[in-house]
Parts: structure tokens; C-alpha cells; sequence
């Protein structure tokens, strides 16, 4: 009851007349973001971000979540009108969301979207509601020891189930680690890695130089060297008939909607894991329990579903380690973790302690942004449709410009906007090459925690490293971070033995 | 031919070196009654990297397709992007933000979009207004202005 009582609290302060606008604002932009090919929550919390000085730090949490949660909603539009996703968490809506608007059911797989976006947001809200306040209470029995094994945990789970090259991933987390100590030695104040001797190293680098760079300048060289091919815009036809049928469908589909949102909000949780993989594994179990699997590819309304309800859950799941225990769970919460140490606040179990109007605020604006996003994306479907028609150098031009300003405001200083368009290409190679980025952010986000954790536990023991594997908590973070540096031997050592049975079936 | 991914675990190796080196300024080891050394931290996880990336190194040579490492067509579409976004934070240095964005804008949308000149005076006045409204008047952020400062200064006695 106690959780009730906070929630009506914070929907205090998130129905106040300005957060709605703030809302509503967001989502819409939200939406535009995540319909524009190239464009996903990460690039426009990284793009929006030095703007939100303007407004208090509830108001500039509120406007970030609502983006990230309307670019959820937006990812669908340009996967079905277009045939490309608009961003990777939105893959799998291609598989049968084009292949209804080719059919000429965009309509249908629009609404089917939304609606199972509202869904996949809404139970995933409820499940947040929840489990964070008692997550949080947990997360203040932590030490020094249980924050280095938590975060090192956080790390291990690229390494485990990120899917790419473990050594590339390894590469990129190490390498944000050490960008991440860049600056003045937070123990003993002496300066270190100052490149070059240049006055602008002494203040460390920025998250948000980094993921502006990556997410702004380098996925727009990116998505110009992808964007060979023209696509062609397939106009959807709305109409209450259309909206109607989205509905009946969404009662009987209600299976699909509460696994995928579950699975999604769970997945959500693990920071290697997120939004892409769960609406991917969303869209498998749909179809593998289907009474029709073979008609998925070729436009049922399920595979819609399905991935859309856990992409929209596994939003709102990355937000919860990030609230409660300061670990993002996605790059984007790892852009709204930066953005609140921007703003003056500690992400963590104390920030429900300390700023509880802040806390509830935010997770009730989660409730206000879902509702607003399906009324706005159902509403302004004609208009995303004028705005996927847009030439494709407008969007460069105008994104490219906010991102050297937006590089420049937050310290006003050259050296930053430099380094920028240094990370922007920087990243743009290293993810031709395979490098995964999302480690790399996440690390520069974590790492000074994480040095600071680490060297404090050995200051309190001593140098007694055995203080990270008996204390109990601590102790359980290593042994699964542990199984998740295993996991990719483990997995190789599988499918060689697989492949040998294959070849020798008498064996 | 060498190929680009060698290139690219090279660059990283070498790079790991240099963040040694740079590391060693501070004490990497145990400091007496201080824990592990400023150092330290930066110094062992750049050994890391150089570790991980000398795996990848090792390996490009026996992986890897044949396949060009830049889309052959777009290619030198995304070498002038990227030159621009160089010549424009230089010129901004010199000549202020005034002038570098809003030339970036006119090079772009003309050169590279092929795009009428009312679209590009819509696009490049409209998003200069809303970068001094928004940065300079709402933010207080100066934006830099280089030789065209004193041009600024009738507009600073304006709104400020």
C-alpha cells in the first residue's frame, strides 16, 4: 500500500501541467526519432540531452523517458511504411509488418503496433512499480565490494550474451574503462592521461562527448554509407473499422502480448541484453507457439505483436538497475544515468531516500508517456508518413548541426566539439570493423564508479582481494560474472562437439 | 593488401601502449596506506586491451571476407560528410558558429542533397534563429563567435 500512496505522489508532480506538456513533447519527438531510418532512442537522448538544461531535473528525466519510450512506439512506422527498421529494437517488426503493408494492411499492422506497444509499456510499468522500491532497499546493503562486483557483472554480461566477438567486446569495454580515468586521480586529485598536454583532458571526457560523437556523427556517416537503395513509402489506410480490428485482435493475441512483455521487461534488465534480442526472442516464442507458425514472414499480425510488446518492456526494464542500483541496463538509460550526474543527482538506492518526489515523479510519468504515445502515434500517422519522405540530407544536415552545438553547450569549450567529430569517426570504423559500441559507452559511464568501488574495498582490507569473494553478495556477482566470461567457451566447446557428432554419427 | 581490420586491432594495440606509457606518470602498483596507485587502474586495463586486441589482430589474418571494407558506392559520400564536420568545427573556431553551421548547411543541402534555394534558406535561417533564441537568449550560452564577435554586440545590448 505504501508503494500506492508514492505513486499518487508522484503522479502529483507528473500531472502537473508542464510535465504533461513536457510529455507530450517528448513522445512526439520520441516518435519522429525512432520513425526516421538511422535514428534510435540512444542517438536522440544523446542529441537532446545538452538541450534539457532548460527545464528542472524531473522535467528533463520526465522529457528523456518519454523519448526513449516514444521511439519505441516510432521504430514500428518506418519497419512497416518502409521496410527498414527504424532502429535495431524494431528488426523484427520488419519480418511481418512489411509484408502486411505490402498486402496493403499497414493500417492494421500500425495500430496492431501501438496497441502492443501500450501493452508491452503498460505491464512492464506495473512489474516496475513493484520491484523497484524493494530493489532499491536491497541496494542499500551494498558496499564497495558489492558495487565493483555488480558493475564488473554488468560488463561480463557483453561478454556473455552480447553476441559479438568477446574480444572485440573486451577491446571496447577496457578501452571506455581507461577513457573513463582520464582527468584528476579522484583519490589522490593528481592529473593522468592528459593527451597531449591539452588544458581540455583536465576535466576528464564527457559521456555525452562520446555518445554524441558515436550515436550522432558516426550513425549518420554510418546510415549514409547504408543508405545505397531508395525505399519506397507505403501509404497506410486508417480508418475506425481498421482501429476496430486492431482491438479484437488484441483480445484474442493476449498470450503473445503478456509473454512478450515480460520476457522484455526481464531481458530489458541485463545490459547486454535489451530491447533487440527480447523483441527478437518475443518473436520467436510467438511463432513457435503458434497454431499458424508458417504464415509468420509472410504478414501475421502476431509477429507485429509480439516483438513490439518487448521492445516497449524492455524499455522501461533497462530503466530499473539504472534507478535503483546506478547500472544501466541499455546505452540510452546509460545517457539518462550521465544526464542526472549532469544535472547534480546520484543514481542508486539513495535517490529514493533522498529524492523520492524525483523517483515517483518519473515512474509515474512512465504511465502518462504510455498513454500518450499510443493516442499520438494512432493520431499522427499521416504526418510520420510526410516525415519518412523527407530527403534523407536534410535530416544529416539539421542533426549534424545540433550535434556540434549540442557537443559545445554543456562545458563551452572547442576542445569538446573536437572531440566529437574525433569519436564520431572514431566509432563509425570501429563498428565496421565489428567493434561493438554500447560497451564502450557504458564503460566511461561506469568506469569511474568502478575504480572507485575497487580501490576503496582494497584501501578498507588492506589489499586483501579476498574481500570481493567473501562477502555473500558480492561473492554471488563474481561467481555469475564469472559463468558469463565462461559462457562463450562454453558455447564454442558445444558446438565444436555438435559439429564432431555430425561428422562421425557412428560415434 | 592489408586489411582494414588489421589495421584497425593495430591501431588499438598501439593505442593501448600509449595509455600505458601515459599511465605510468602516477604509481601503478600498491602505494603504502593509499591503495592501488593512480595509475594502476588505467595502467592494467590498457594491458587488458592491448591483450584483447592483439587477439583480434592475430586473427584478421586467417578471418574476414574478401568483401571492400567501405560500401564502394557511398564511400566518398561519407568521406565528404565527415571532411566537412572537420572544416566546419575549424572555420568556427575562426570565424564563429554563425557563420561555420550556417555555410555547412548552405555546402550540404546544396552539394550533397541537391535542394532548391528556398528550402535552403528556410532550413539554414530558421535553424541559426532557433540556435541563438534557444543557446544565447534562453540558455545564456555563448555560442563561439570568433571574428564576427563585435557583430554580436548590438544584439547582446538587446536581449541581455
Amino acid at each position: 500500500m505504501e508503494i500506492i500512496g508514492l505513486l499518487a505522489e508522484g503522479f502529483a508532480t507528473s500531472l502537473s501541467w508542464f510535465n504533461i506538456f513536457v510529455v507530450v513533447i517528448g513522445v512526439t519527438a520520441g516518435l519522429f526519432i525512432g520513425a526516421m531510418p538511422g535514428l534510435g532512442s540512444v542517438n536522440g537522448v544523446a542529441i537532446v540531452l545538452p538541450l534539457t538544461f532548460i527545464v528542472p531535473p524531473a522535467s528533463a528525466i520526465i522529457l528523456l523517458a518519454a523519448i526513449y519510450y516514444g521511439a519505441m512506439y516510432g521504430g514500428a512506422i518506418s519497419s512497416i511504411l518502409l521496410g527498414i527498421p527504424g532502429a535495431s529494437t524494431a528488426v523484427a517488426t520488419t519480418f511481418d509488418g512489411r509484408p502486411m503493408a505490402q498486402k496493403g494492411q499497414a493500417g492494421l499492422a500500425l495500430i496492431a503496433a501501438a496497441v502492443a506497444s501500450f501493452v508491452g509499456g503498460t505491464i512492464s510499468v506495473i512489474l516496475f512499480t513493484f520491484l523497484a522500491a524493494p530493489l532499491a532497499d536491497l541496494a542499500l546493503s551494498f558496499g564497495p565490494a558489492e558495487e565493483f562486483a555488480l558493475v564488473l557483472l554488468a560488463f561480463t554480461t557483453f561478454l556473455g550474451l552480447g553476441g559479438d566477438d568477446p574480444y572485440k567486446t573486451l577491446a571496447m569495454i577496457l578501452l571506455g574503462l581507461v577513457l573513463s580515468t582520464v582527468g584528476l586521480d579522484l583519490i589522490s586529485g593528481q592529473p593522468r592521461l592528459i593527451f597531449f598536454d591539452q588544458p581540455g583532458f583536465y576535466s576528464g571526457i564527457s559521456f555525452l562527448v562520446l555518445a554524441i560523437g558515436v550515436y550522432g556523427i558516426g550513425e549518420i556517416l554510418w546510415t549514409i554509407e547504408q543508405s545505397k537503395d531508395g525505399q519506397t513509402v507505403t501509404t497506410p489506410k486508417i480508418s475506425f473499422g481498421e482501429i476496430w480490428a486492431g482491438f479484437k485482435i488484441l483480445l484474442r493475441s493476449w498470450k503473445t502480448l503478456v509473454a512478450g512483455s515480460s520476457l522484455g521487461f526481464f531481458v530489458g534488465m541485463l545490459p547486454a541484453a535489451g530491447a533487440t534480442p527480447a523483441s527478437l526472442m518475443a518473436y520467436g516464442i510467438a511463432k513457435s507457439t503458434s497454431k499458424e507458425p508458417d504464415s509468420f514472414g509472410k504478414g501475421n499480425v502476431e509477429g507485429v505483436m509480439a516483438p513490439e510488446t518487448a521492445n516497449n518492456a524492455a524499455s522501461t526494464g533497462s530503466l530499473l538497475p539504472m534507478l535503483t542500483l546506478g547500472i544501466p541496463g541499455s546505452p540510452t538509460t546509460a545517457l539518462l544515468l550521465g544526464g542526472m550526474v549532469m544535472w547534480g543527482l546520484v543514481p542508486g538506492p539513495m535517490l529514493f531516500i533522498e529524492q523520492p518526489d524525483f523517483v515517483w515523479g518519473l515512474i509515474s510519468s512512465l504511465y502518462t508517456a504510455n498513454t500518450a504515445a499510443v493516442l499520438i502515434n494512432i493520431a499522427l500517422i499521416p504526418l510520420f508518413v510526410w516525415a519518412l519522405r523527407m530527403p534523407f540530407s536534410v535530416l544529416t544536415a539539421i542533426v549534424i548541426v545540433l550535434c556540434i552545438v549540442g557537443g559545445f553547450a554543456p562545458s563551452q569549450k572547442m576542445h569538446d566539439v573536437w572531440l566529437i567529430a574525433g569519436f564520431g569517426i572514431g566509432g563509425y570504423l570501429l563498428r565496421k570493423a565489428d567493434y561493438p559500441l554500447a560497451p564502450l559507452v557504458l564503460a566511461l559511464v561506469l568506469g569511474p564508479l568502478m575504480e572507485k568501488s575497487f580501490r576503496q574495498a582494497l584501501i578498507a582490507t588492506q589489499g586483501d582481494m579476498t574481500i570481493f569473494v567473501t562477502r555473500p553478495m558480492s561473492a554471488l556477482f563474481i561467481a555469475i560474472a564469472v559463468f558469463f566470461v565462461a559462457l562463450p567457451i562454453i558455447s564454442k566447446l558445444t558446438r565444436k562437439s555438435a559439429e564432431r557428432s555430425a561428422l562421425n554419427p557412428a560415434e | 593488401m592489408v586489411k582494414a581490420e588489421t589495421l584497425i586491432a593495430g591501431a588499438l594495440m598501439i593505442f593501448s601502449v600509449y595509455l600505458m606509457w601515459h599511465a605510468t606518470v602516477l604509481p601503478i602498483w600498491w602505494v603504502p596506506e593509499a591503495g592501488p596507485g593512480g595509475g594502476a587502474f588505467p595502467f592494467w586495463l590498457s594491458l587488458g586491451m592491448l591483450i584483447a586486441a592483439s587477439v583480434s589482430f592475430i586473427r584478421s589474418f586467417s578471418t574476414g571476407s574478401d568483401a571492400p571494407f567501405f560500401e564502394p558506392e557511398t564511400r566518398k559520400l561519407v568521406a565528404i560528410t565527415a571532411g566537412l564536420v572537420l572544416a566546419t568545427i575549424g572555420l568556427m573556431m575562426w570565424a564563429g558558429a554563425y557563420v561555420a553551421l550556417p555555410l555547412f548547411m548552405i555546402i550540404y543541402l546544396r552539394w550533397m542533397g541537391g535542394h532548391g534555394w528556398l528550402l535552403i534558406s528556410l532550413l539554414t535561417v530558421g535553424t541559426t534563429v532557433f540556435m541563438f533564441f534557444f543557446f544565447e537568449v534562453a540558455l545564456k550560452i555563448l555560442l563561439p563567435k570568433g571574428i564576427t564577435e563585435p557583430l554580436f554586440i548590438p544584439l547582446y545590448a538587446l536581449f541581455f
